[in-house]
């Protein structure tokens, strides 16, 4: 039996090492490269191999640098919370309410607009949003406003709801397949013990939903941290978010140290953020049928 | 509960308006004859598919897209059949954890990415081209590939390539005879959801094809002046329709691959 392990084992290896060894050299060797670069000093036209901290004392001191970082996360949260509370109903209707022979086609529907060019549907978001957008111009031609509507223009809010229109998918996919993993007949069970269905809800369902929601917020917060395109389309470039910042630090000031002292920064913060809030919710993942 | 469901439904349906808000606007721009993308609108015209048509620098970033998101999706698939087979097929101590490192690039920021790998590429001095984008769109197609696979591989049934040794078929005969011939369905939908991702990407493409330019970058680039947005539109009119083509082929694909084995026909792409 032993022997029958290994030789699995060694199948199993040889299969998928050249997957495994193309991501180690083309994610992972970079990766390590930036966190070394993150403790040397920046030379001209060349990082010189001096061992520093001076990196993230900038970093952790500059209040440009605290301003996006700040900005960055509170963005991340708003889009994360705005995304998967519209989603959750959604997710809920396509599990519980369609039709199964339906569901497919839901969801195909749903991914439909995830999949068309990412720039183009910013650039839509602005041309929706603007000055003499979609939504002004029409409430001032219906007489509704006077004035245009100022909260959406050109500002995180406009940014939000671009983002939270970029990953409407990633939220709404985790949630109902751990939706359709519930036992139906908990919730009959649930309603048979005399509880009302708002607390069926809350007391059954809500609860073995938890694991889908965790993953749609932490697909949704970790990547739109890194977001570059929206602040810069939707931004004009005004109002940047940390990745805009990395680019600039890396590229056009061409201080690789630094740039990389801020990326290592932002995956850890990132990271931790991620960590905390699933211990926070640590309960609701050990719960297995 | 028919109250609830119907309210259920309202939200539903306005929430799917909400998801393709800016993809009801596109064609709308692209056949008006106004050149500022607003309302409202003007008379109809074709002239910004035609202006399209006739731009030379578009054609090239058409050709380097396509040269990308085909050598992209090929590779991402070809290493995602490994990775799927190993995972679905065989059990060894830390599958979970490699696994999850190849499954990486779906969470990690796009930016992260490309500029760790440039940073990479610069110190060794390596032309930045279209090859080192090919790259880069592999390493980020490939965990969407292998989810995809995944699916396909795990559905398969085992008893099938056990039959095929017994009638004395080697291991590689066995799989090219039968487990190739039925995940093929899963192949092809890999293939074209990885095109379909590489072909839009832009931040790989943007810090890593140095002076080529690709569809999205170029995109990009003519976002700043407004006298091009109407053709872009038209452009953007023109994916959208083929995006749409090549999913719903995708879908075809693994809808008949999940019924050849009896699976069942819900669950999307990811």
């Amino acid at each position: 039996m032993a022997k029958g392990l290994d030789a699995q084992a060694r199948q199993g290896y040889a299969l998928i090492a050249p997957p495994f060894l193309y991501a180690l050299l083309i994610l992972a060797a970079p990766l390590l490269t930036i966190l070394t670069y993150s403790f040397l000093t920046d030379g001209y036209l060349e990082v010189v191999r001096d061992f520093t901290l001076a990196n993230y004392v900038q970093v952790w001191t500059d209040p440009i640098v605290r301003t996006v970082m700040m900005r960055s996360l509170t963005v991340s949260a708003l889009v994360t919370l705005v995304t998967v509370l519209l989603a959750f109903p959604v997710a809920y209707y396509v599990s519980f309410m369609v039709r199964p022979e339906k569901k497919a086609t839901w969801l195909f529907l749903i991914t439909i607009p995830f999949w068309t060019s990412y720039l183009i549907r910013v650039f839509l978001w602005k041309v929706i949003l603007g000055y003499n957008g979609v939504i002004n111009s029409s409430l001032t031609g219906l007489g509704i406003i006077d004035e245009p509507l100022t909260f959406i223009l050109y500002n995180v809010n406009s940014i939000v709801i671009t983002l939270a229109h970029a990953y409407a998918p990633f939220a709404i996919l985790p949630i109902f397949v751990a939706l359709e993993k519930i036992d139906r007949s908990l919730l009959e069970a649930g309603r048979d013990l005399g509880e009302s269905r708002a607390m069926t809800f809350w007391r059954v369902t809500l609860p073995l939903a938890m694991p889908g929601v965790l993953a749609a917020v932490l697909i949704v917060f970790i990547p739109t941290i890194g977001d570059y395109v929206t602040p810069e389309l939707i931004g004009g470039g005004k109002i940047p978010m940390i990745a805009n910042l990395i680019q600039v630090q890396m590229l056009a000031l061409d201080n690789r140290p630094l740039g990389s002292a801020l990326a290592v920064t932002a995956m850890a913060i990132v990271a931790l953020v991620s960590v905390v809030f699933l211990f926070i919710n640590r309960r609701f993942l050990k719960v297995r049928l | 509960m028919r109250g609830q469901g119907r309210g259920l439904q309202v939200y539903a349906a306005l929430y799917l308006l909400f998801l393709y808000a800016p993809i009801i606007l596109l064609p709308l721009f692209a056949f008006n004859s106004g050149t500022i993308i607003a309302f409202p609108l003007q008379g109809f015209t074709t002239g910004w598919f035609a202006q399209m048509w006739a731009n030379a620098t578009l054609r090239t970033a058409l050709t380097n897209s396509l040269i990308i998101a085909v050598s992209a999706s090929i590779l991402a698939t070809c290493l995602g059949i490994f990775a799927a087979r190993a995972s679905t097929r065989f059990e060894f101590p830390g599958k979970g954890g490699m696994m999850g490192f190849i499954l990486l690039p779906m969470v990690l920021p796009e930016i992260i990415v490309a500029m760790s790998l440039l940073v990479v590429l610069l110190g060794m001095g390596v032309q930045l081209s279209i090859l080192t984008v090919i790259v880069g769109h592999t390493l980020i197609c490939m965990p969407y590939a292998i989810a995809i696979l995944t699916t396909a591989f795990s559905s398969l049934d085992k008893s099938l390539e056990e039959a095929a040794y017994d009638l004395g078929e080697t291991r590689w005969s066995a799989f090219r005879l039968i487990t190739l011939p039925l995940v093929m369905p899963g192949i092809i939908s890999s293939l074209l959801i990885s095109f379909t991702i590489s072909l839009d990407e832009f931040i790989i493409a943007f810090f890593l094809a140095g002076n080529q330019p690709t569809l999205p970058t170029y995109i990009f680039s003519q976002l700043r002046f407004p006298k091009q947005i109407p053709m872009i539109m038209a452009l953007g009119t023109a994916l959208v329709a083929l995006s749409i083509v090549l999913l719903a082929l995708g879908e075809y694909f693994r809808r008949r691959g999940n019924a050849r084995m009896g699976g069942n026909p819900t669950g999307g792409f990811l």
